[in-house]
């Protein structure tokens, strides 16, 4: 990998440009992250990346933050952790500050309204790209259970809109368990 | 002591907003109009607008907006460092733990069963994003209500990420200025 500083300045970077132009929920800023670390840079394996978002979704507070931070940390630790999460707040921070001023001609202004609803059908598309990748990717490793977890779970948070905090929860019960069973008859082989 | 106040106050948010986004909408109604006098109830549904229309989490955008308006730079400094504290130090804790721990059996019993479920929830966003651009945030979809243009740009933009590799956020850019001149030509 390169230089740490190289790293830090381009994590820097990166998240300042993913976090000036996501629209949209913390969601979609994941998948620019997975799109930027895991296809672009090759920093992260895809594996990895569903389980830092994992870790960024069981914790508190908003998704870009968290992601931001696991993913910081993960590549160059605390400091990394730090380079982004820097990264991350300062857009919002710069942009809120300014349109705070000049709120109402910024929400009735109709150029930016249709800017708006045609960069949501674009997020849309790159959430729908994200997720036939890690989709295949499930699918591919062609193991019955987890497909059927990731059927069963997208129909429960899409179509129910059950918590995404219990799905993870009930997720890594099964997780448990399974790891539980496998640990039980691979003793069981031993004796 | 306003800056403490304000500090605690989204240090609060910050640590009992699980999910993000909609979800921390009441709490931070709580805090901001109903324990504090910092906004009114318009003003606030003028800071979620905002939020909708700005890149960035709500809650470090409420952090931001209402720190400026009752305590200056300083207020909006204090204020989005209490919302993202409680996340640095929860999710560096598991982070640490993930990669200690990651090798072992049992704990990769419970990533890999994470994993599927993880893909799907990204998958449901994607999907509640497309019918929010297709059919309006009313989302009563009906066939008359749906707004073509916006599903042939989605079409071209899966395309360019897919087939051409685009840069995703040009894409999205694209994407916009598509629309704004679609609405020209349209009227």
């Amino acid at each position: 990998m390169e230089s740490r500083n190289k790293v830090l300045l381009k994590l820097f970077l990166s998240t300042l440009y993913l976090s000036a132009f996501t629209f949209g929920g913390g969601y979609v800023i994941v998948s620019l992250m997975k799109k930027k670390f895991v296809d672009e840079c090759g920093w992260i394996k895809e594996e990895e990346m569903l389980d830092l978002i994992a870790i960024a979704q069981s914790a508190p507070g908003p998704m870009a933050v968290n992601g931001a931070i696991v993913v910081g940390y993960k590549l160059a630790g605390l400091t990394g952790a730090l380079v982004s999460i820097l990264g991350t707040i300062l857009p919002p921070f710069i942009i809120i500050s300014i349109v705070s001023v000049c709120y109402e001609a910024f929400r009735d202004n109709y150029f930016v309204s249709q800017m708006l609803e045609g960069m949501q059908a674009g997020v849309g598309a790159v959430i729908t790209c994200v997720t036939y990748e890690m989709g295949a990717g499930i699918v591919h490793g062609k193991n019955r259970l987890s497909i059927t977890i990731m059927l069963v779970s997208f129909v429960l948070s899409a179509f129910l809109q059950i918590n995404v905090v219990y799905l993870i929860l009930a997720g890594g019960f099964i997780g448990l368990i399974r790891g539980l069973i496998k640990k039980r008859r691979h003793g069981d082989d031993l004796s | 002591m306003i800056y403490l106040e304000l500090f605690l106050s989204f240090l609060q948010m910050g640590l009992f907003g699980f999910g993000g986004g909609y979800a921390v909408l009441p709490l931070i109604k709580e805090q901001v109009v109903i324990q504090h006098p910092w906004l009114t109830m318009s003003e606030f549904t003028d800071l979620i607008t905002i939020s909708q229309m700005t890149p960035g989490p709500i809650v470090v955008n409420s952090a931001t907006f209402i720190g400026l308006r009752i305590a200056g730079v300083g207020g909006a400094f204090v204020a989005t460092a209490g919302s993202i504290l409680p996340s640095c130090i929860i999710v560096t804790m598991i982070a640490k733990l993930y990669l200690k721990y990651r090798s072992l059996n049992l704990f990769q019993s419970v990533l890999m069963t994470l994993r599927p479920c993880i893909v799907a929830m990204i998958a449901s966003a994607g999907i509640s994003i497309l019918i929010t651009a297709f059919w309006g945030n009313d989302a009563v979809i009906t066939l008359a209500g749906t707004k073509w243009s916006l599903i042939v740009i989605f079409g071209l933009c899966v395309f360019l990420l897919q087939k051409k590799h685009m840069n995703p956020i040009q894409v999205m850019l694209l994407a916009g200025i598509l629309k704004v001149l679609v609405s020209f030509i349209g009227g």
